[in-house]
């Protein structure tokens, strides 16, 4: 064939990467609501830490955090098993690359959730309380309806680039889909096929993403009235 | 963290051994890329809304393939990808480029930029309201004159917030020079890394120095947006 019998091992770095790149969006929306909760919260000190987490990382690019956190967080595990006197735990590229990339795009999620928690209309939460519903059912049934049609192209644009970012992750060690398209070519000497396959399967990728988040934009839309210009 | 500051702020900085490196290259590559990628997408930007499909369709492919894959991929591509292929090798000029590092880096940066920077100019130029259009018209301007004193301006102030954007993840996806042996910040932190062994240290100080620049040009953006949006009656 002509991928020299690398078309089993793309295809699973392909779901690696897929893998990787969900997992990291599930941490990160996680960290992207605790964060805007916290930048909108009445404490001080949770304004402030927030406030320093999303200026942070935001500040720094994404490769240079990730060698960071990655390369340190091992030494200092290290250094607590060896004071512990405990077997030392290697921790493997594919947590480490979900905990990282999780970690830099939740400071991008907290913005974009800050932004539209604060575009719902202060009155929808009033007449929610006004009709007894408890805090929690208020916030799955009103606020966060809501807030999602204004977070939904900002989450699009986050997930387009946190997608992009796991190709960086196989600069930490993990057998992704480019560090197999690499292997497959240094191994082949055609370094042309298998990075450009690469980037086809990136694009297929981010095509599928722009279709699913037009589906979910339209269906978060609806009832929003549209005027065409 | 001291002791790796005393050994390579040098390198960290400008110089390594006789060669630039560090903040100097880094920014180096930055304007490289961010002066050809603004001229490149000013052209294209107008070719990109064009009513005449065989312009504005290449332009399209050109910015989704770019926008759709990623920059490393992108350098792999240019670096590894074109370099090994038999026919750049047999021409000189071809092969002479893209053996260095340096030129293939480059290039991939500025078409990265451009195809995202395309896309803010179009979108800004698209939003011109009609009346200005309409205004320079009925002057009698002609097309290539319509842009040059009314489109462009008033186009290219719209879209500094998001230019200025685009300029931070330029100099933000700079730090993968080294991917291509060119020894920008992070190259030397990962010298640094190597000789000292204070990984949060090395790290560190390279993350310090790219916070240091992107909140420089931040500011430097924001006070240019001030002048130029003046018109605007933004407070902030």
């Amino acid at each position: 064939m002509f991928l020299d019998g690398y078309g089993p091992l793309l295809l699973a770095g392909t779901w690696v990467t897929v893998q990787l790149a969900l997992l990291s969006l599930a941490v990160a929306v996680a960290l992207g609501l605790l964060g805007a909760w916290a930048k909108l919260s009445h404490s001080t000190a949770g304004r402030l830490a927030a406030t320093a987490y999303t200026t942070l990382i935001r500040g720094v690019p994404d490769l240079v955090l990730m060698l960071l956190i990655f390369f340190s967080m091992q030494i200092y595990l290290n250094d607590i098993t060896d004071l512990l006197e405990l077997e030392p735990i290697d921790i493997d590229p594919f947590t480490a690359g979900v905990l990282t990339l999780g970690f830099i795009y939740g400071a991008y999620f907290a913005e974009t959730f800050r932004g539209a928690f604060m575009a719902v209309p202060h009155g929808q939460l009033e007449s929610a309380r006004a009709y007894g519903l408890r805090e929690r059912q208020i916030f799955w049934r009103i606020l966060f309806p809501q807030m999602m049609r204004h977070a939904l192209p900002g989450i699009g644009n986050n997930w387009q680039v946190l997608l992009k970012s796991t190709a960086l992750v196989s600069l930490i060690g993990l057998t992704d889909l480019v560090k197999v398209a690499q292997d497959a070519g240094n191994v082949t000497f055609r370094v042309f096929l298998f990075i450009s396959l690469t980037g086809l399967i990136y694009l297929l990728l981010t095509t599928v993403s722009n279709g699913i988040l037009y589906w979910l934009d339209r269906r978060y839309n609806v009832g929003v009235r549209q005027l065409t210009l | 963290m001291i002791d790796v500051l005393e050994q390579f702020w040098r390198a960290y900085l400008f110089e390594n051994h006789g060669q630039f490196s560090g903040a100097a290259v880094t920014l180096w590559l930055l304007v490289l890329a961010i002066s050809m990628g603004f001229v490149l997408s000013l052209f294209m930007a107008v070719g990109r809304i064009s009513p005449r499909r065989w312009i504005a369709w290449p332009l399209w492919a050109f910015s989704y393939v770019f926008r759709g894959t990623p920059l490393y991929v992108q350098i792999l591509f240019i670096y590894a990808g074109i370099y090994s292929l038999d026919f750049i090798k047999g021409t000189a000029p071809l092969a002479a480029f893209f053996q260095s590092g340096f030129n293939c880096l480059v290039l991939a940066l500025t078409l990265n930029t451009t195809a995202y920077t395309m896309e803010i100019f179009a979108g800004a130029i698209r939003a011109t309201p009609a009346g200005e259009i309409e205004a320079a018209r009925a002057f009698g301007m002609s097309r290539f004159d319509q842009y040059r004193c009314v489109i462009l301006p008033s186009a290219l102030r719209r879209a500094l917030p998001a230019y200025s954007n685009e300029v931070i993840f330029t100099l933000h996806a700079t730090s993968l020079a080294f991917t291509a042996t060119v020894p920008d910040i992070l190259k030397v932190a990962r010298d640094a890394n190597s000789a000292t062994y204070q990984t949060f240290a090395a790290y560190g100080i390279a993350a310090l120095l790219y916070l240091i620049l992107s909140f420089t040009l931040i500011g430097l953006f924001r006070r240019f947006e001030r002048r130029t949006l003046a018109y605007l009656g933004h407070q902030r």
